[in-house]
């Protein structure tokens, strides 16, 4: 689905901050992306987002080469997939329901033909009666919920999601990890980014270790 | 996602489904409506396109005057006969009066007669004064017809023929430093416009670029959840048109209420000498039609300016994230 060979990244002429990075993403797959704050977690992510260019190396995204991917190209395999993100980036104007609904809105879908779904997919994060609630109102873990139904609202092919965890407490924590391999039984492919070992503990799957701009896989 | 429905992981995390409340029935606008930079960009092209109407009427009033003296001036020419031994001046005076009468482009001609020409010395011989007792000149006005004026050199040649101490003045000298002088002021004017809309399109650019920098995390998101460029532009795009329309029609409201005073106060306060100052010089303060449109076109103007400014500067903001280093 997703492969890197020995891709690398640097900003402008600063140092490389990734190096060599080769891994895939098969389909379906469940695994973590791991190490200490600074060590391009999310700029991983972003790579794997195609919201970055890396300044070598391949990246394949569904088959298509991100090199050669042209910018009209890119919204069309990014509805492919879903990301959240650790701040959330949840629109404050717009209620929890509007938010969900950005990804369909900006396909110029009417919106009685994906009412239904959105619905369906709050009221399955947890979310059903905070609908018309705006994100200043919501809570750390109902923020995170509606950012997760955001990405999953298209049934993406892949989840990336950064720092899932990292504004909730330990027990919401754990209903979220669930949500996520409820996910992945579904078929979504799920990258969670984490630096949260007790989290990591909880499931056996493939952890993707950075550091110090190399990443380790441990299947 | 009705499979996923029916298959809902985690009862702590659905709770109350019951509660559901239907989603707004109006839909929120993806660029938020209210906001302090939207304001404060709704401010600036007011001022800036009320600046820029004051200034294009007050050219257009400048033009307008400057046609208007030229062309009043330009409408007579006088034919003076100076006195001269054995002359009849009554009858050298209706000589001139018939031979003027009889070019074409010639309208009319009267003499001035003994009191006018007595009223026009006032100022300098003071009054009761006896015509007779000086040698005076004496003045025909001749009213032309501006689209069609006489051959003034035959008419020159054809006066002195029979009235060697007559000379014709077609006012040429005076049209000529007038025409000059309207065309400095209006140029002046011009100027003086091109800077003011120079200053309009930067401030107006700049403060759109301000509004839509601090809209900057919308773009982003609708970026990430893919919404195609053109999208986005169109979305900010059609914000700022009409936060453009409300501050330009405001800007052009305010300055067509200031010109409309300014006639108003004009025309009630006719016939009187601050009036009549005025009046000589710009007319009746009116800016005529032609003034209006400019008012109109300026607002549009600004309007586009700002809808297009937007586009540019949200696609140059999408072409831009990819090169946007990581915030930690």
């Amino acid at each position: 689905m997703i492969r890197f060979e020995n891709v690398g990244l640097r900003y402008g002429m600063g140092p490389e901050i990734l190096r060599d990075i080769s891994f895939q993403v098969p389909q379906g797959s469940f695994q973590f992306l791991s190490g200490p704050s600074g060590a391009g977690k999310t700029t991983l992510l972003r790579l794997l987002f195609l919201s970055l260019k890396p300044t070598r190396g391949l990246i394949t995204v569904f088959g298509k080469d991100r090199a050669r991917v042209s910018r009209k190209e890119l919204p069309l395999l990014r509805r492919r997939m879903g990301v959240v993100f650790q701040d959330f980036r949840l629109l404050d104007h717009m209620t929890t329901y509007e938010n969900v609904a950005l990804p369909l809105r900006v396909r110029g879908r009417d919106e009685a033909s994906y009412r239904g779904d959105v619905h369906e997919l709050l009221k399955w994060v947890g979310l059903g009666d905070r609908m018309n609630a705006l994100p200043p109102v919501l809570s750390g873990g109902e923020k995170q919920r509606a950012a997760i139904a955001r990405a999953l609202i298209e049934q993406p092919e892949i989840l990336l999601a950064d720092e899932p965890t990292g504004n909730v407490d330990p027990p919401l924590a754990r209903r979220l990890l669930r949500l996520f391999l409820e996910l992945n039984r579904l078929g979504t492919a799920v990258v969670i980014a984490t630096h949260d070992l007790s989290l990591m503990e909880q499931v056996d799957a493939r952890r993707m270790i950075l550091s110090g701009g190399r990443l380790e896989i441990h299947d | 996602m009705t499979e996923r429905a029916g298959t809902a992981v985690d009862a702590a995390v659905a709770p109350s489904l019951e509660a559901v409340s239907p989603p707004p029935r109006r839909t929120t606008s993806i660029v938020p409506e209210r906001s302090v930079a939207g304001s404060a960009l709704v401010l600036v092209i007011a001022i800036m396109t009320f600046l820029s109407c004051l200034t294009l009427g007050a050219v257009t009033l400048v033009r307008e005057a400057a046609y208007t003296w030229q062309t009043q001036i330009a409408r007579e020419a006088t034919i003076q006969i100076k006195p001269a031994d054995g002359l009849d001046m009554d009858a050298a005076l209706e000589t001139a009066v018939r031979l003027a009468s009889g070019f074409a482009g010639v309208k009319a001609a009267r003499i001035v007669d003994r009191a006018a020409t007595a009223r026009l010395l006032e100022p300098w011989l003071g009054s009761g004064l006896d015509l007779d007792e000086l040698p005076v000149p004496r003045l025909v006005i001749v009213t032309i017809d501006q689209d069609n004026p006489p051959d003034f050199a035959a008419m020159r040649a054809m006066l002195t023929a029979e009235l060697p101490s007559a000379s014709v003045d077609d006012h040429r000298t005076w049209v000529d430093r007038l025409v000059a002088m309207a065309r400095t002021t209006v140029s002046i004017g011009a100027a003086v416009l091109a800077l003011m809309l120079a200053a309009t399109v930067l401030s107006v650019v700049f403060a759109t670029r301000g509004a839509i920098a601090g809209n900057g995390h919308i773009i982003e998101v609708l970026n990430f959840v893919g919404a195609d460029a053109r999208f986005i532009a169109a979305e900010f795009r059609r914000h700022f048109l009409v936060t453009a329309v409300k501050g330009a029609a405001a800007g052009g409201f305010a300055a067509v209420l200031v010109f409309a005073g300014f006639a108003w106060w004009s025309s009630s306060n006719m016939a009187t000498p601050e009036a009549d100052q005025a009046t000589a010089l710009f007319g009746n303060f009116a800016i005529g039609p032609a003034g209006y449109a400019g008012v109109a076109l300026v607002v549009l103007a600004v309007a586009a300016l700002t809808a297009a400014t937007s586009h540019i500067t949200v696609l140059k903001y999408l072409a831009n994230i990819e090169q946007r280093p990581v915030e930690h």
